[in-house]
């Protein structure tokens, strides 16, 4: 009897058992691929509409199209012509030329001398360089959006990060640099978040959208910083220029010149882990997802939406204010106005683009920074104009916000995407 | 005469789920065929696949005898098929005409459109089918039911002759359930066919002339109301004996949990609709409270729950005052809320079941140490919770919006249950749900109550509110007009004080019982 009871229960229990194990089984993960295969093939897809573009605005090609039925050979090898010249200028203005490499090295072996060397590598230095603002504005737009908040004030928040480091970094005088730098660095953040709350506030109290808010915000930041380098902050002479900063405020550079690459590349990089973490496995980030993703349920579980929608604004400012402050501390080393060429709105479509996740933000901000880099030399070298990186980065945007074109193209099954980010909210919700 | 519409073997798999297995379904011209089942049980795919928004794995479809391929709606509506969805596809800032015609306009010179004659045709469908609706009516400010009415409009101005009906009466007030099968009698008079999908037994029993129940993707059996009893289709689609009543042990009353007084509270819109409650609960019982939905029942709970300010009045819980208390200081006093709207405040539907598990709890420990999450706790304490209350789901980290509506409910009931609680305040806790998800739901909040928890329920269903209450409050515009033990209650004296007559009416109507008609669909 007690024995019948014993089985029995113990039957019971491997029951228990067995479903909480099911329950626990962690399903296989899709793979990598999978994850980045929309991505690619919309840069993919981009680059081909690119290479079309620049056929139909080389007048010299579209000239041999006239005799297209003459001569089609002809035509057609020109066109290739125009594409491949641009398309290699770009790759060897972003990465580099291999030739350029091999020759590089070989004069390093016979006669020791690295300014070939150096050359060689300029390209995907800049391309790095260029990226690092990215990463940093890209991650404060991805911040915001993951609480539901539209910032397009990054651009003036950049500007405000930059006048507050600058400002640390000229006139602090006698610091250490382990000192100086963080302080340069961090009061730029620092200013640019309190910047940034003040949208997330006027939303908390008053319901005042933050996308006007943030956008009437740049053109105070932008006039405020020309008025500032034209009077309290400009350096002798005539330029609206800033005085240069400290050496001591100097983001360490690891090679002698022209190379810019600057030690902003690794903080990036730590900023973006550190921003991960704090989004994905902490209470702070469990409460700003929250709140982004169902702000009435976040508020039933006992979570204040107003309280996170003026930390995640502090939050995003923050990190745009970064860029800003490595811009002056580890490229320019003075602040001039127009320094930052829409790097804040570019970060709007990067964020997308990186689905507004860290790891994606900093993948989509390598190519960014490697586009607009290697978009001078390809203007130089193949004569193509800019603006073709421009329309690129136009075409990527639009396969990303509308991945049915790409499914379409490439005949992909829909997978059921569950839990699309919520971007923002419309008015007054 | 070959029947209307007949379905042969359809078949349709998702990852995982066997959705519909070979189901075989006969309508025939002028019927009304209930298609009962839980949810889950596979009824929305197989409609959806009638109406080309899914395509089967395997299977045939002939309408009229005629074997038929339906790839989109649009052949669907080509065929006569019309579907009425459970959440209305209506634009809330446009005419009832606008509405109707949207899709399907009518032109002039073909550049203009030409309201006047879809208005006028709108107005012809009403009258041929006793759908009462002005046609120049904006949306937004039309009740649930008559927008219900637009969709069925909609339907027949397509000129639709077998219509769908998912789920229609999940949000209609008893009353509106009453017209709406009027409705469906007067179209099946003119000759329409109708499929009415539904979970609820004794609307099958009232309006069907056959019944399909679905369970597990299949269709396990057709019957009649009148061959049928709510036992035996109850047993059909759950697959084993449900109890249709709640058993429970007589209340032990404790000490007052919850302690309300003079509470005034006023909408968003500057309305007074909370219009000075007073009452309590006590430990080891439950308080109904009974009304027609809108009479200030739910700005009453977000006023105790803190999501909303009072305007006047006291609340107290277990003698602290949290009148103007923040909800997570109001969830600290040992207070679980189950939400009237699970999707809108109760669920996080893009997170894991895992994080809506702990989505009030995530703070503290063991579910977090200093700022760090700590998922291997949450993951434990998830599997443990989804088992104890059976949710159905294939495991703790997919999105709760993919679970079932019954185990979206059963995932707030878990987490509302598994912490230390003295007081529930459930508002319409099985709005939606199955006979099986109801009956657990139910058992789970009496043995809340055994335990000395104390209750309040809110319900506009009178059979929820007699089958687990203590004592029941009827509330309507924003007063308590009674609070009866719930041994001295009827249904149609509750029913009269919903509608608002007053307490000694309703007495003097018990007096007289046969001078009011009982409301069948209450």
């Amino acid at each position: 009897m007690s024995e019948q009871k014993e089985r029995a229960l113990q039957n019971s229990q491997d029951t228990r058992a067995q479903a909480l194990a099911r329950l626990l089984l962690r399903p296989a993960r899709g793979s990598l691929w999978q994850a980045i295969l929309l991505p690619v093939l919309a840069v993919f897809t981009a680059l081909i509409i690119g290479a079309l573009v620049i056929v139909f605005t080389d007048v010299q090609v579209l000239n041999l199209y006239k005799d297209f039925f003459a001569a089609p050979g002809k035509a057609l090898a020109a066109s290739w012509k125009s594409i491949a010249s641009a398309y290699s200028a770009l790759f060897k203005g972003s990465i580099g030329n291999p030739a350029e490499f091999a020759n590089a090295f070989s004069v390093l072996r016979e006669t020791g001398d690295t300014a070939p060397l150096r050359q060689a590598f300029w390209p995907i230095s800049e391309s790095l360089v260029t990226s690092v603002p990215y990463i940093f504005a890209g991650l404060a737009v991805a911040l915001g959006f993951q609480c539901g908040l539209f910032n397009i004030g990054a651009e003036g928040q950049i500007f405000i990060g930059a006048l507050a480091s600058v400002y640390v970094g000229y006139s602090v005088k006698g610091l250490p640099q382990y000192i100086h730098l963080p302080l340069a660095f961090f009061t730029g953040a620092a200013a640019a978040g309190l910047w940034a709350a003040v949208a997330g506030l006027l939303k908390a109290k008053t319901g005042a959208h933050e996308v006007i808010n943030t956008i009437m915000m740049n053109y105070i930041a932008f006039l405020l910083s020309d008025w500032l380098l034209n009077g309290p902050m400009k350096r002798p002479g005539w330029s609206p220029i800033s005085p240069a900063i400290q050496d001591s405020a100097w983001l360490p550079k690891f090679f002698p010149d022209p190379l810019r690459f600057h030690a902003g590349f690794f903080v990036a990089l730590a900023i973006a882990a550190l921003v991960y973490w704090l989004l994905f496995k902490t209470t702070i980030g469990f409460e700003i997802r929250s709140v982004g993703a169902n702000p009435d349920a976040a508020r039933y579980a006992g979570i204040s939406v107003t309280r996170n929608f003026i930390l995640a604004m502090f939050l995003s400012g923050a990190l745009a204010g970064m860029a800003g402050a490595n811009e002056v501390l580890g490229v320019n080393h003075q602040l001039a106005s127009a320094f930052s060429s829409g790097y804040g709105f570019d970060s709007i479509a990067l964020a997308l683009l990186g689905k507004s996740h860290p790891v994606g933000v900093v993948l989509a901000a390598l190519l960014f920074g490697t586009l607009r880099s290697g978009a001078t030399r390809m203007q130089s070298l193949a004569g193509v104009p800019i603006d073709i990186i421009s329309i690129l980065q136009a075409l990527v945007i639009i396969f990303i916000a509308a991945p049915a074109i790409i499914r379409w193209l490439y005949r992909l099954r829909l997978e059921r995407e569950v839990g699309e980010t919520v971007f923002t909210r419309g008015w007054g919700q | 005469m070959a029947p209307v519409l007949e379905l042969r073997g359809i078949t349709k798999a998702f990852p995982g789920v066997l959705a519909n297995d070979h189901i075989d379904l006969t309508l025939e011209e002028g019927e009304i065929l209930a298609l009962l089942g839980e949810n889950g049980a596979g009824k929305t795919t197989l409609m959806n696949i009638l109406y080309g928004l899914y395509q089967p794995d395997a299977g045939e479809i002939f309408v009229r005898g005629k074997k038929v391929e339906i790839h989109q709606p649009n052949d669907a509506i080509r065929l006569g098929i019309g579907m009425v969805h459970q959440h209305f596809m209506l634009v809330p800032v446009f005419t009832v005409t606008e509405n109707v015609m949207l899709g399907v306009e009518s032109m002039r010179y073909g550049l203009f459109l030409d309201r006047r004659k879809a208005a006028d045709k709108v107005r012809e469908i009403s009258k041929q089918y006793k759908l009462e609706v002005n046609p120049d009516d904006y949306i937004k400010d039309l009740p649930v039911g008559v927008q219900q009415r637009v969709e069925i409009i909609k339907v027949l101005y397509r000129k639709a002759d077998i219509l769908i009906l998912d789920e229609p009466t999940a949000v209609l007030t008893p009353q509106e359930v009453e017209e709406l099968f009027k409705i469906i009698r007067s179209l099946k008079a003119q000759g329409k066919s109708i499929i009415f999908i539904t979970h609820k037994l004794k609307e099958v029993m009232a309006i069907a002339d056959r019944i399909t129940v679905l369970r597990q993707g299949r269709a396990v059996g057709t019957t009649t109301p009148a061959e049928a009893t709510m036992e035996k289709l109850a047993q059909m689609m759950v697959g084993r004996e449900v109890e249709l009543v709640v058993r429970k042990k007589e209340a032990k009353p404790g000490d007052v949990v919850l302690d309300v007084e003079n509470l005034h509270v006023v909408d968003h819109r500057g309305t007074p609709t909370v219009r000075g409650v007073t009452f309590n609960v006590r430990a080891g019982e439950v308080l109904g409270v009974a009304g027609v939905q809108g009479n200030g029942q739910t700005e009453l709970v977000r006023a105790l729950t803190g999501l909303m300010r009072p305007e006047m009045g006291r609340i107290r819980i277990n003698g602290v005052d949290i009148t103007n208390a923040s909800p997570r200081e109001i969830l600290e006093q040992g207070v679980a809320h189950v939400p009237e709207d699970r999707q809108k405040d109760g669920l996080i539907l893009k997170y894991p079941v895992h994080d809506n598990l702990v989505l009030n709890t995530y703070y503290v420990p063991p579910f977090a140490k200093g700022l760090n999450l700590q998922f291997q706790k949450i993951y434990e304490a998830a599997a443990e919770r989804a088992y104890e209350f059976d949710i159905r789901t294939p495991n703790i980290y997919v999105p709760v919006s993919t679970l079932s509506g019954g185990n979206q409910q059963k995932t707030i009931v878990a987490r509302e249950f598994s912490r230390p609680i003295r007081l529930l305040i459930a508002s319409q806790p099985t709005r939606g749900l199955d006979v099986g998800s109801i009956e657990y739901i139910h058992q789970r909040i009496v043995q809340k109550r055994d335990e000395g928890c104390a209750v309040l329920l809110v319900s506009p269903e009178l059979d929820e509110i007699l089958a687990l209450s203590d004592r029941i409050a009827v509330m309507y515009r924003g007063q308590f007009v009674a609070i009866l033990p719930a041994a001295e209650a009827t249904r149609q004296q509750l029913g009269l004080l919903m509608a608002g007559v007053t307490a000694a009416e309703a007495m003097a109507a018990e007096e007289a019982p046969a001078a009011v008609e009982e409301n069948p669909a209450l």
